[in-house]
């Protein structure tokens, strides 16, 4: 990062209107979101019908193990699947890109964006259909099944951020680096992955929230007891969601701002 | 092999070990999408050429029927055979709905991601966060809160009330539009993020000395800026387009599901449906399609880049 | 950053979800959303020292199809009629015979002999329900008792109408509606049922769920739903009313069934012959809002409940009360057809 942090803004970096449409972007963002933390005071029965404040959704949240224990395993989902995800997608991006086109790289880029081609569902039935055998044949259950799927899933959006700030990434760098007798460990070490890292950033942080989102393939791969926060949800759908999900997704919001806050305030260097 | 390495000289072997390292690298990727994604899938390939069971999964035995099914249809009625025009409809659809979401992600995501790169290095993972926090919430509960701001006793339509320009509801609940703002802030960071990290390494000496040579701002916009970032327009393009294709969540919550888009086709064929094969063929269709919309994509831009250059 | 975040989150989780408590049995139910009273589950654990985990399907073909698929690991699913009759006969119960528990004395009388399962030799009634027309009367105050309020409404209801997207329901409703029966093979009925549905479309607002709290914020005014969902926007909104389509209604029951390859077999049946208690049927009835098939849960369940007209059908209208069977491959064949036309 340090590489980019002498520049200072110019005023030929501004572009007319680009300001005003980035801050109503981030207004229009926002405004369900309060609307959702908004309604998790809701002293009402229902998500919608505004009757007076009151805590008592996050009483109830408090009290149901159930959406606990969803809440947490999204979570441990999330983490587990854009860690390996982005780790695989950037060994592939380095694979891939800066390459002389060779037999097979068209397959390469296919297989790796194949998730991204199918609606869901399909992926979905496949996968309950394989995985039903390989549990029935094994008799392994457990959370592996989830994260293999959403470490799949979750691999072309990693993989597509991070290629895209590979390709043009300044070689000279890397060149200097060998030319000055580092090992290509330490060229990749020093300079590659502090140059690759901003894209690392944006293809973990989609990969967190698009496994975090995922409704349709957990469903079918679930098995007994691995309830997920949306396929909790998805089960309320049919009939009505309470306040109770705005509880918990407002605590979610809370604490991963707090997190967020205290990683920056931990990890600003003095410059 | 061997003779033919000793013959080349060493240049050749040195692309021989390129070609292996990008084999190497990408192989642990690869083993993970043949394991859950792509290798299922030929389970979905063979199930469309097998018989529908009684309720959902297949028969072991032949039929191309499926497939018959996705292009032509028989009146349930005279049994005359015509053109499946449901189908094209749904897919136009689709098509036109995904197309739509991915240019208001641009419109959006452009800005809003230059508007991040040009801030102090390090502010921007703040920025950056700020972009990814509201959808740290899920899918069905981001779609909800938009619900509430469109509604007809939601917060746009009791404001504009409230300040007395309008007396009776506008109804934006239940329609394309609805839909439209849906997937526009549903696919926005998929929009962002991209653009963002190949915005965030521009080389502002460049758009310096376009200024320098009289340049305008719409003239560097379009020749300097547009043309670096590119990398980052095509991955996030393709990252809204092809997952705005086959949505279903979000159409169905605020279009109010009278109108099916190509997701919902396909759920309802290995749901209520009841028949997996036609789900299965029509899943192939779909996937044959973005591949073909993502080749003359890349061919174009690509072609576009060469004759720039 | 993102992994130490990612990992710290990991090994954070991992740690909370180790060391639970051991119960001395268990049992995993699968069973709708928002379906399983906690109350009910607690009262169980509590009385017999098994643990109960609950896990959620949005629709009766997931359900199914996970099933199907195998090594799911559920002991019992709770689907409904016409998906009881499937699972029978797809091997996929096992015969737990409650007909022969102690507590089947209290399984009223319609409910003892169904066409989906005979005798009751697999399953055990969780709940039951209509579908019907779901009227804001403030908007139409004309007569709410026919199926003409959503295929030929009146005209202060038209744009206002939402349609439960359930195709079985609906195609059945509108065949009642065009003088047939539900998965009739009669072409001219079929025929005639698309024709009324596609004139009807138009006049349609939406096809969605969520009638609880949308009616009342006046999303919209008239709807074909359940009649559970009906009581409860009652409830949030007076004027609010259910009728019962004259020209004949769907009647749906979901039932509780043992897998064939369940682990929990003795656990399961316990829990069988437990809902079956008239007080433990009444739990479940208070917090869904359907009736429950048992005798004598009347007296244990909500004030509001024992005089609700959504509830207890009305004499007049029980007769028009059909059950939706599965229909056969070739039917459902033409309803997917109508229904894919219907939402082009």
């Amino acid at each position: 990062m340090a590489l980019f942090g002498q520049r200072r803004p110019f005023s030929i970096r501004r572009l007319p209107g680009f300001t005003m449409i980035a801050i109503t972007c981030f207004v229009l963002l926002y405004t369900p979101i309060v609307t959702l933390v908004v309604y998790s005071f809701n002293a009402g029965k229902y998500i919608a019908i505004w009757e007076g404040f009151s805590l008592q959704w996050y009483v109830a949240a408090w009290n149901n193990a159930a959406v606990q224990d969803a809440t947490i395993r999204s979570l441990v989902l999330a983490a587990l699947a854009s860690l390996f995800a982005t780790t695989l997608a950037t060994m592939a991006a380095l694979g891939t890109t800066r390459v002389k086109p060779f037999r097979g790289l068209t397959a390469i880029y296919a297989m790796i964006n194949q998730p991204l081609m199918v609606p869901e569902i399909v992926t979905a039935v496949a996968l309950l259909i394989l995985f039903a055998v390989i549990k029935v044949a094994t008799g392994v259950q457990g959370l592996y099944y989830l994260v293999a799927a959403h470490t799949a899933f979750c691999i072309p959006f990693a993989y597509l951020p991070i290629r895209a700030r590979l390709e043009g990434m300044d070689l000279t760098l890397e060149t200097a680096a060998a030319d000055l007798y580092a090992t290509p460990w330490q060229t990749f070490r020093r300079v590659t992955l502090p140059l690759l890292f901003p894209g690392i950033l944006a293809g973990a942080m989609l990969a967190f929230v698009i496994s975090l989102d995922d409704v349709v393939i957990t469903e079918f791969v679930k098995s007994a007891g691995q309830e997920t926060l949306p396929t909790y949800m998805l089960g309320q759908l049919r009939r009505v969601i309470t306040p109770e999900i705005n509880a918990i997704s407002t605590a979610l919001l809370a604490i991963s701002i707090i997190v967020v806050s205290l990683f920056f305030v931990i990890t600003r260097k003095p410059s | 092999m061997l003779t033919e390495t000793a013959g080349s000289g060493r240049v050749e072997a040195e692309e021989r070990r390129k070609v292996r390292r990008s084999w190497l690298l990408s192989a642990p990727a690869l083993t993970v999408l043949f394991m859950a994604a792509s290798g299922p899938l030929l389970i979905v390939l063979v199930y469309s050429f097998l018989e529908p069971a009684e309720y959902g999964g297949v028969v072991w035995k032949f039929s191309d029927e499926a497939w018959f099914k996705v292009v032509f249809q028989r009146d349930i009625f005279d049994g005359t055979l015509s053109f499946a025009d449901a189908h094209l409809m749904i897919l136009w659809r689709s098509v036109r709905i995904a197309f739509l979401t991915t240019l208001t992600t641009l419109a959006f995501g452009f800005p809003t991601a230059y508007f991040i790169a040009t801030r102090p290095a390090s502010d921007r993972n703040i920025w950056l966060f700020l972009i990814t926090i509201p959808f740290w919430t899920n899918l069905l509960i981001r779609t909800f809160a938009i619900l509430e701001v469109i509604r007809n006793e939601g917060i746009i339509n009791t404001g504009l009330k409230l300040a007395g320009i309008i007396d009776q509801p506008i109804q934006m609940l239940y329609s394309d539009f609805a839909i439209m703002v849906g997937m526009t802030y549903v696919y926005l960071p998929l929009m962002v993020l991209p653009l963002y990290a190949s915005m965030e390494r521009l080389d502002f000496r460049l758009v310096e000395a376009a200024y320098d040579l009289y340049a305008s701002r719409l003239a560097v916009l379009r020749r300097i800026i547009v043309p670096l970032v590119k990398p980052g327009i095509v991955a996030g393009s393709i990252l809204v387009f092809v997952p705005a294709l086959g949505a279903y969540v979000t159409p169905r919550v605020l279009g109010g599901g009278k109108n099916m888009m190509l997701g919902n086709l396909i759920e309802l064929q290995f749901g209520a449906g009841r028949n997996w094969s036609l789900g299965a063929a029509l899943s192939i269709t779909l996937l044959a399609i973005v591949m073909i919309v993502l080749l003359f994509y890349v061919r174009a831009v690509q072609r576009a880049s060469e004759a720039r250059q | 950053m993102m992994w130490k975040l990612s990992a710290g989150l990991a090994g954070a989780a991992l740690l909370a979800s180790a060391g639970m408590a051991q119960a001395a049995g268990e049992l995993n139910l699968y069973n709708w959303g928002n379906y399983t009273n906690p109350e009910l589950i607690k009262k169980f654990e509590e009385a017999h020292d098994i643990k109960i985990t609950v896990t959620d399907y949005d629709s009766n073909s997931t359900a199914l199809a996970k099933v199907k698929a195998g090594g799911h690991g559920f002991d019992m699913v709770v689907p409904s009629a016409n998906f009881v009759k499937i699972f029978i006969d797809e091997g996929l119960a096992m015969e737990s015979r409650p007909d022969q528990m102690p507590n089947f004395k209290n399984v009223a009388e319609q409910w003892r002999n169904p066409p989906w399962d005979p005798g009751r030799h697999y399953s055990v009634p969780w709940q039951w329900g209509t579908v019907g027309m779901v009227v804001d009367t403030s908007v139409y105050d004309g007569d709410i008792n026919t199926s003409a309020i959503v295929f030929d409404p009146p005209e202060s209801l038209v744009g206002k109408i939402n349609v439960a997207p359930e195709m079985g329901d609906i195609m059945g409703l509108a065949l009642m509606y065009v003088g047939s029966e539900p998965c009739t093979t009669d072409k001219d009925a079929l025929k005639k049922a698309r024709d009324a549905l596609m004139a009807a479309k138009p006049k349609w607002l939406s096809m969605d769920y969520g009638l609880v709290e949308k009616m009342p914020r006046g999303d919209f005014a008239a709807a074909a739903y359940w009649n559970g969902a009906a009581f409860r926007a009652r409830l949030a909104k007076d004027t609010i009313k259910f009728g019962y389509p004259k020209e004949g209604y769907p009647v749906w029951m979901d039932s509780v069934l043992i897998l064939k390859d369940a682990k929990n077999v003795e656990n399961a049946k316990t829990f069988m012959n437990f809902v079956m208690e008239p007080e433990n049927a009444a739990l479940i009835s208070a917090f869904a809002r359907y009736a429950n098939g048992i005798d004598g849960s009347e007296a244990f369940m909500p004030e509001d409940m024992k005089t609700a007209v959504e509830i207890q059908v009305p004499d007049a209208y029980k007769d028009k009360g059909v059950f939706l069977p599965a229909c056969p491959k070739e039917v459902n064949d033409i309803y997917t057809a109508i229904w894919t036309e219907l939402t082009k």
